[in-house]
């Protein structure tokens, strides 16, 4: 920065702390580092993931042995979901904008606990090069999916154990996240900031820091007795001792329920900050989406059991389960409305990061429908383990979380680097990726209602017609993503500068800190006298 | 040179520490509580094998160490009284109880265990795999439940002696003590664990 | 708290809490010998939860810290209560 030279002038991007280069950032606990340094990684392993998704479709693209056999299909399906559930997505949004724009958000120089937050960063990095030693030591990568069902993980001769002890050190540094979260929100909110002046996105991170306490460590026991099943043979899940595998399943969707909304929480929360923002209108009902998010982690709890209805349990417990289920799409249809109220009669802005919002909210709602779907009993049991599952999830996970990371990044892009994108290669990156998403998992609703199984690298002849257009939908997302990435990453390094410190006209107090922010944020801690969002 | 030139504000705030604590607390809360919900599910389903299970475990032993974990827990939250009221020899003298107890359960751990293990009542031992499902799912949960219990008394032991060397010199003191105070807190957890693991796997039968 | 006047407990106070720990600790020994059957698990984890509350209450400061800690402390116990009796609603009816 050439307009200033005392230290707190200057941006966190250039500040020379005690470390210079590379370890004045991998060393570094400011808060804006520590999450670029979550999105310089996820980047790297969103790409590799994307890639083995994108060979898994052209596999699918004609039946039998087109580039690979059944073995390296499983392994490439495991290794494909255990990158993008426990590396990408479920750290996500938290672990990169949470830690970049809590702060900001809610008036504060840092979280709670700096030292804490860049540990977090490293037992990530920790836990990722242990799950990537289960690829290349010991009797192959691992084939179980990334669910790790008993009694087949502790029976596969592959190499489990690391996938499973890595799961659980990022799952452990996604509960220090969690805990600083909820600390910092209740000790450093600006003063004024009461808890019903505090933004939503800061509101959804703080309903998903307490899932992330409360609901990882049930998967971390989970995953080191399973551990135990196959080094000890203490037989917990194992029914040649008397262990009960559907007991393996409640524990793991004990967690892997909460943890869908520890994924799609802090997504909704960006996409109320930017419908507001794009619209120039108050938000609608912000009591109704704090609520609402508190009310989807609660009840988010009690509903795991919608993904074993076919596993043998009691019909009470089917009954109970799917009823729950039900409830629990309450709260998330009311954002929903809230949103659309919000947009209705606002002056919309259309520009990219409302594009990726707007679409959000349609691919989160057929997410939502084809939920509904699976939730009611009957349906289930002919839907289950089809391709209608692969399609819904992805719409949830990929077209919720993923969608609302791009409306994150490119809504929050300036503020981050201090540079704009390019906005007409951004748009058309929008327009392909989303076409692309579109044509890749539509028809895989048709194809699971058609009975294709999921998780097998063949199909019969009958299900060709929509694979061939599903693999060239993936080929197309790819391309979207490939120009999205490109754009971003070029706009970071070469993109026009700006100093401007409010460029979409935002109200929350991110937009009042310096483009991009200095070391500590603020010269002096803002007051909040106003609501977030009052246009 | 300054130790952290990163971050020059200097910030405390022991309300926010403890939070930090008691949500770390919450997490482990959950983590035994799933076993617990395991031992729920598989007493419900073997009620013959876990009562007889538990007449196979060593009673005195198991007594004795709630005894000692219950007096520790008094001596840790003494330790802290005196803290606050500035008797660093006291404060010593009282951790210094603590860390002790902490060593003998695990020596009457190492005891009960071993004389198991020489019998081959073990996961995966001989002696433990003649018997029906039912014992082996309740020998596997006594062995995991008691050892993770274990591994936090042996992370209770470091945290006790870091903060014994903080108190000698000086470090923690009357009106910084808020690592003796969460040391405490995690211990009483520690305890708590204990209290249902006592009568789940020790008197029940 | 360190920073804000905190309630000190006296010894006295810690060496009671301990007893009553310990007698509930023989009662529930002494229990177990009656051979009440079924009985008997109902006692004993009575008697453990009772011990917990003590040990939160008074040990953990419960009592006298902020609170919010009770709250949250109560809030986790319903999560994880409710999540033990959703489970059985599959393994009692099966
Ligand atoms: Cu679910």
């Amino acid at each position: 920065m050439s307009e200033s030279t005392k230290s707190n002038h200057t941006s966190f991007l250039e500040y020379k702390g005690k470390y210079r280069g590379i370890l004045g950032w991998i060393l570094s606990t400011d808060h804006k580092r520590i999450g670029l340094l979550y999105l310089y990684t996820m980047l790297v392993f969103f790409s590799v993931a994307a890639i083995l998704g994108l060979l898994m479709k052209i596999q699918l693209i004609a039946p039998g042995h087109t580039i690979m056999g059944p073995a390296t299909y499983n392994a490439m399906f495991t290794m494909h979901g255990i990158i993008m559930i426990f590396i990408i997505v479920v750290p996500g949004l938290p672990a990169v904008f949470g830690n970049f724009f809590l702060p900001l958000m809610i008036g504060a120089k840092d979280v709670a606990f700096p030292k804490l937050n860049l540990a977090s960063w490293w037992i990530y990095v920790i836990g990722i090069l242990i799950v990537l030693t289960s690829q290349f030591l010991g009797d192959g990568p691992p084939d179980t999916g990334w669910t790790f069902y008993a009694p087949y993980s502790f029976q596969t001769p592959a190499n489990i154990v690391p996938a499973l002890v890595g799961a659980f050190v990022l799952g452990f540094s996604s509960i220090l996240t969690g805990i600083n979260f909820v600390v910092t929100i209740h000790r450093l909110r600006t003063p004024g900031m009461t808890w019903f002046k505090m933004p939503l996105f800061p509101w959804t991170l703080y309903a998903t820091a307490w899932i992330q306490i409360l609901a990882t460590p049930v998967i971390g026991i989970t995953l080191l007795l399973t551990v135990m099943e196959r080094t000890l043979g203490v037989g917990i899940f194992d029914p040649a001792l008397g262990g009960d595998p559907i007991l393996y399943q409640h524990l793991f969707w004990i967690y892997s329920h909460p943890a869908v909304y520890i994924m799609i929480l802090p997504g909704l929360g960006v996409i109320s900050e930017i419908i507001p923002v794009f619209s120039r209108k108050r938000i609608f009902g912000y009591k109704a989406i704090v609520l609402s998010s508190l009310a989807i982690a609660f009840v988010g709890y009690f509903v795991w059991g919608h993904h074993m209805f076919t596993s043998g349990m009691s019909g009470r417990a089917l009954f109970a389960f799917s009823f729950l289920t039900f409830l629990v799409a309450i709260p998330s249809a009311v954002k929903v409305f809230n949103w659309v109220a919000t947009m209705y009669k606002g002056s919309l802005i259309f520009q990219t990061p409302f594009f990726w919002a707007v679409s959000f909210i349609f691919v989160f709602m057929i997410g939502g429908f084809s939920g509904l779907t699976l939730g009611s009993l009957a349906t289930n049991v002919h839907l289950h383990d089809t391709h209608f599952v692969v399609a819904h999830f992805h719409f949830i996970v990929f077209g919720g979380t993923g969608f609302s990371f791009l409306a994150a990044i490119h809504y929050w892009f300036p503020k981050m680097f201090g540079r704009m994108f390019d906005a007409s290669w951004a748009n058309i990156g929008w327009v392909v990726f989303f076409a692309g998403f579109l044509t890749l998992y539509l028809p895989m609703f048709s194809l699971g209602i058609m009975g294709m199984p999921r998780r097998y690298y063949d199909y019969l002849p009958e299900f060709h017609a929509a694979n061939i257009l599903s693999s060239l939908g993936a080929m197309l997302m790819i391309a979207g993503a490939m120009i999205i990435i490109v754009n971003l990453v070029r706009s970071a390094r070469y993109g026009k500068k700006t100093n401007e410190k409010n460029p979409w006209g935002g109200k929350t107090l991110e937009w009042q800190a310096d483009t991009p922010p200095t070391l500590e944020n603020w010269e002096e801690i803002p007051e909040v006298t106003e609501k977030p969002y009052e246009y | 040179m300054e130790k952290n030139a990163e971050h020059t504000h200097v910030h405390r705030d022991d309300e926010g520490d403890k939070l930090g604590m008691w949500l770390f607390i919450f997490t482990e809360l959950l983590l035994f509580g799933m076993l617990f919900l395991i031992y729920a599910v598989y007493r419900y389903r073997n009620p013959v094998a876990f009562q007889l299970g538990g007449e196979e475990v060593d009673v005195f032993i198991g007594t004795l160490n709630t005894v000692l974990l219950l007096v520790s827990s008094a001596t840790v939250a003494m330790s802290i009284s005196a803290i606050q009221k500035g008797l660093k020899k006291h404060a010593l003298v009282f951790l210094g109880i603590t860390l002790l107890i902490a060593l003998v359960f695990l020596v009457n751990k190492y005891f009960e265990w071993g004389a198991k293990i020489e019998y081959g009542f073990y996961p995966g031992g001989e002696a433990l795999l003649e018997l029906g499902h039912g014992t082996i799912l309740f020998f596997g949960l006594y062995y995991v439940m008691t050892g993770i219990h274990a591994l936090h008394i042996l992370i209770g032991i470091g945290l006790f002696i870091y903060v014994f060397q903080q108190i000698r010199a000086d470090k923690i003191h009357s009106t910084d003590y808020i690592w003796l105070e969460n040391t405490g807190l995690y211990w009483h957890l520690v305890d708590i664990i204990w209290i249902f693991l006592f009568p789940l796997f020790y008197l029940i039968h | 708290m360190s920073q804000e006047k905190s309630h000190i407990s006296s010894y006295q106070s810690h060496v009671f809490v301990l007893l009553a720990l310990l007698a509930l600790t023989a009662i529930s020994v002494a229990v177990t010998t009656l051979e009440l059957g079924r009985l008997d698990t109902l006692v004993a984890m009575l008697i453990a939860a009772t011990k917990a509350a003590i040990v939160l209450v008074w040990f953990m400061h419960l009592k006298f810290d902020n609170k919010l800690y009770a709250i949250f402390t109560v809030l986790v116990l319903v999560v994880f209560l409710l999540v033990l009796y959703v489970t059985f609603f599959d393994y009692s009816y099966r």
